[in-house]
């Protein structure tokens, strides 16, 4: 589809933020996969989700199974055909989704709630998750396509140096690849590979299904019911630990842009650790929040040298990426990259003042209500919550936990956790001219 | 199941009806605009400010003006130092931001409900207020010029939008980028920006859009605090530069260093701004052409050319019909691995050809309808998007209730008129090409001298 026609020049990334504790309701179905659910009586809309754990992660050997079968499922199930099933959402007003990460695949429905909407856009879902077909035309077509986006992260210097980080930081680890895949990979997978994966990770004891929308409970409950009753069982998967880095690397790429790309991080935690809140509290200051963060005002307030320079954490069930970047014309790299790393070593060994504490605490607990204030990003947060098992409670007591860190648990976290001199640095552009 | 779908092709008429706007309008005495926008579903606000300008405001020489004029808003004003401004708003729990299009430049700020008076007072200062300082440009230059770099020099499909626009439009100011030319953005002055500002920012060129948990009688009281005592501006004439008549095709050619093909095609049409009141419905049927091309999973380009003919990797469709200045109808798109372009353009043709010469059918054409009513309740979604609509009309010189009355416009669009815009508009004179020819992408040396995998 065609985005981006006319477009908005943004001065930053769009970050919006939440709202006062949703109400979340749970329970299991009755073969077991937890559902997660919020009442949002307003619009006459409701969002559904079932996610899997049968992201890239499960890819083992043959990186980019776990895509393509998620994006297969849509392509002919129960007898109907791609074009049949498109057209039966479409002709609802109903919205079908799938993705896949590393972690989680996903599908997706948003629909109206009346019932002559609703109850045939469910029914064609259940189809779509229960019974695909995996048609042998439409893999051969996938398999192109993903083929051709392999091709197109070549002339993107962000895409060359995002996959050269995830390798290099991950090494033998299922982490390492990238959801795409690759080119060689790519060709032994063909469709019997993913009926196995499908199989093997489409099944009750690796799904959570998340809803939120104008409907009651029963008819919730009802829901859940009929999407869970027909999946297989299965066995929920174990991901390795990830190694910590033991040496500094640093990656040379070149490629005919006017500017470098620099990612520079590590490994760092997984979802529900213990500092988790002190090293997010911690990366607010250094380089989380904008234009008034550390990294911004060194490299782009202070010197010029970018449009946006970042870091950030991405927890996930193993340990996430720490990361920072920036992008600089080619003759400025080396000094955007000291000057990144003299920013982050500086934190490290300083920590963040009384000062910029109480500013990051105010900003993040005082936008707390734009984190939840539309049913989208709440059905996020209970995906979330839903799949890596973290407390009910995590937004009710998200503001508590923010106020309660403290200087000394940003400074003791960012020192045993953070490790500038073992850093991953992936830098991908032309020469200086 | 599909006899089960048919029985379901009059269900737009069953959806429910979406309660009417709870919009709420007022006029300071500076002619400052404020539209309050009520929606108590989340304790949030909203808060936007628009100024009528916008890239297509400028003129050779000074191109993407408006865009570093947008940067320089947050360096500072008489009354707060620079990043002030943004410290301000991050302390108080504040998201913002800021966009500057071709019609338009926006700022806007999303909080907690009662923190709407922290957005009023600074964004009150710095719409009379700015201190441009040259220290300050020097730097937001490079910034810009980075910001260049990244979204456009290095990437081989906007390189290609940007030369499209430019061979499409003579003398519209849509020729020029949002952003800028290069040399443009080396030679700005503080005196540029200074005169830019002092003709655009005044309350009589701004509309403020509030949405939210909020009472629009104190949201009115709490502009006219702010926002009154503002003196207005003599607002200039902005000229027409109506686009002169396309006489025959135009091809251009872009190489860049790419590894995937890529072409646009587009073809001049009219807004709902520019449109003749006999043919108010011609937009809407361009809207309904898009859809049925490009609308969906289940359109057109998706259909056949995508999967059936399996020739595009990817085929779009797009129609912007709420802009200030005449447009185009755009479909752009990249060839299927082992296709080739001009087989691509040939299906693509093919595919415009019959929407000329055979009637949509009845089922297509509701098959957009529905989704559309039921974007319509999607939308509401986001309390942002329905403050940017209204926003985004009111700056172009229309009226917020198009935006309601956009439903009804595209539910009353027939066969009869998709097909008569397609043979009107869709015709060779009125066409630009532009097609990217992907170079080699060997760099010339590594970025670091020490090559590969290199440790200290």
């Amino acid at each position: 589809m065609l985005t981006n026609i006319i477009s908005i020049v943004t001065l930053l990334v769009f970050t919006t933020a939440t709202y006062a504790n949703p109400k979340i309701e749970h329970w299991l179905t009755e073969n077991g996969v937890p559902v997660y659910f919020v009442a949002a009586p307003e619009l006459p809309m409701v969002d559904i989700q079932i996610i899997f754990d049968a992201g890239g992660a499960q890819d083992a050997e043959l990186s980019g199974q776990a895509l393509l079968t998620n994006a297969i499922l849509s392509e002919g199930a129960a007898g109907l055909d791609a074009d049949q099933i498109a057209a039966g959402f479409d002709d609802l007003g109903a919205r079908f989704g799938s993705s896949s990460q590393r972690d989680m695949a996903m599908l997706s429905l948003r629909s109206l709630t009346a019932d002559s909407a609703l109850e045939p856009a469910l029914e064609l879902f259940h189809k779509v998750l229960i019974k695909p077909d995996f048609p042998q035309a439409s893999f051969d077509r996938l398999q192109k396509q993903v083929s051709l986006s392999l091709q197109a992260e070549k002339q993107s210097p962000s895409a060359i140096a995002t996959r050269a980080f995830y390798s290099n930081l991950y090494g033998n680890h299922v982490y390492a690849g990238m959801p795409a895949g690759n080119e060689q990979s790519l060709q032994l997978i063909t469709v019997d590979t993913l009926k196995i994966f499908y199989a093997t990770h489409y099944v009750a004891e690796k799904a959570t299904i998340v809803i939120v929308g104008a409907l009651d409970k029963v008819k919730v409950k009802q829901i859940a019911q009929k999407l869970s009753a027909n999946l297989a069982h299965g066995k929920p998967s174990i991901i390795a630990m990830v190694a910590d880095l033991t040496a500094e690397k640093i990656v040379n790429i070149t490629h005919p842009s006017s500017q470098t790309h620099i990612v520079m991080g590590q490994p760092a935690i997984k979802r529900g650790d213990k500092d988790y809140f002190a090293l997010y509290v911690g990366n607010h200051i250094l380089g989380g929040s904008g234009l008034v963060s550390r990294l911004s005002d060194e490299l782009r307030e202070k010197r010029g040298l970018t449009y946006s320079a970042y870091s950030y954490f991405r927890p996930m069930r193993q340990a996430g990426p720490y990361q920072l970047g920036l992008s600089t014309r080619n003759d400025q790299a080396q000094q955007a990259l000291k000057v990144l790393r003299d920013t982050l070593v500086k934190f490290i060994e300083d920590g963040p003042s009384a000062e910029e504490l109480i500013a990051a605490k105010q900003n993040i607990t005082g936008g707390f209500a734009l984190r939840v204030d539309s049913n989208s990003k709440i059905i996020g947060y209970l995906a979330m919550i839903g799949f890596y098992g973290l407390p009910l409670d995590y937004l009710d007591n998200f503001n508590e936990q923010v106020n309660a860190v403290t200087i000394e648990q940003i400074n003791n976290a960012f020192s045993r956790r953070i490790h500038p001199d073992k850093m991953v640095t992936i830098l991908v552009g032309g020469d200086a001219e | 199941m599909l006899n089960k779908f048919k029985t379901l092709i009059g269900l737009a008429l069953l959806l429910p009806v979406i309660a009417t706007a709870n919009v709420t309008e007022f006029k300071l005495d500076n002619g400052l605009k404020l539209i309050v926008k009520e929606d108590h579903r989340a304790p949030i606000v909203v808060s936007q400010v628009w100024y009528k300008v916008g890239s297509s405001y400028e003129y050779n020489g000074i191109t993407g003006i408006s865009h570093i004029l947008e940067h320089m808003m947050f360096k500072g004003t008489k009354n707060l130092k620079p990043k002030e401004f943004s410290q301000i708003i991050a302390a108080n729990g504040g998201r913002q931001n800021a966009f500057t299009g071709r019609d338009y430049t926006a700022y806007f700020q999303t909080m907690e409900k009662d923190r709407l008076e922290v957005s009023f007072r600074l964004e009150a200062e710095r719409m009379r207020n700015l201190v441009l300082n040259e220290d300050e440009l020097v730097k937001e230059k490079e910034v810009v010029a980075e910001e260049r770099r990244l979204r456009t020099d290095d990437n081989p499909q906007s390189l290609l939008r940007e030369a499209f626009n430019a061979a499409a439009f003579v003398n519209s100011p849509y020729h020029h980028p949002i952003i800028g030319w290069m040399s443009d953005i080396e030679h700005y002055t503080v005196e540029d920006l200074s005169q830019w500002y002092q003709k655009w920012y005044a309350p009589n060129n701004a509309t403020v859009v509030v949405a939210g948990a909020v009472d629009p009688e104190a949201v009115y009281q709490l502009a006219k605090k702010y926002f009154g005592p503002l003196k207005p501006e003599t607002i200039a004439i902005v000229k027409p530069q109506i686009e002169i008549e396309q006489r025959g095709k135009r091809t251009i050619e872009v190489k860049a260093p790419a590894e995937l093909p890529y072409f646009m095609m587009g073809w001049k049409v009219p807004v709902v701004k520019t449109v003749g009141q006999e043919y108010a419905w011609e937009p809407y049927a361009l809207e309904m052409l898009a859809g049925i091309l490009d609308g969906s999973n289940s359109a057109r380009f998706a259909r056949e050319l995508v999967r059936g003919e399996e020739i595009a990797a990817s085929m779009g469709a797009g129609y912007g019909l709420f802009s200030r200045l005449a447009d185009l109808f755009i479909v752009a798109g990249t060839p299927a691995k082992g296709k080739t372009i001009d087989a691509l353009q040939q299906a693509v043709m093919a595919q415009l050809e019959k929407v000329k010469m055979e009637l949509v059918s009845e089922q297509e054409l509701n098959r957009i309808k529905t989704q559309v009513v039921a974007n319509a309740v999607y939308e509401r979604d986001s309390v942002f998007y329905q403050a940017m609509q209204i926003g985004m009309l009111e700056t172009v010189g229309l009226d917020w209730r198009l935006s309601d009355a956009y439903v009804e416009n595209v539910q009353a669009v027939t066969a009869e008129q998709v097909m008569a815009v397609a043979k009107k508009y869709l015709i060779d004179d009125g066409l630009t090409i532009a097609e990217l020819i992907p170079m080699p992408l060997e760099a010339k040396q590594p970025a670091m001298p020490a090559g590969d995998h290199h440790a200290h």
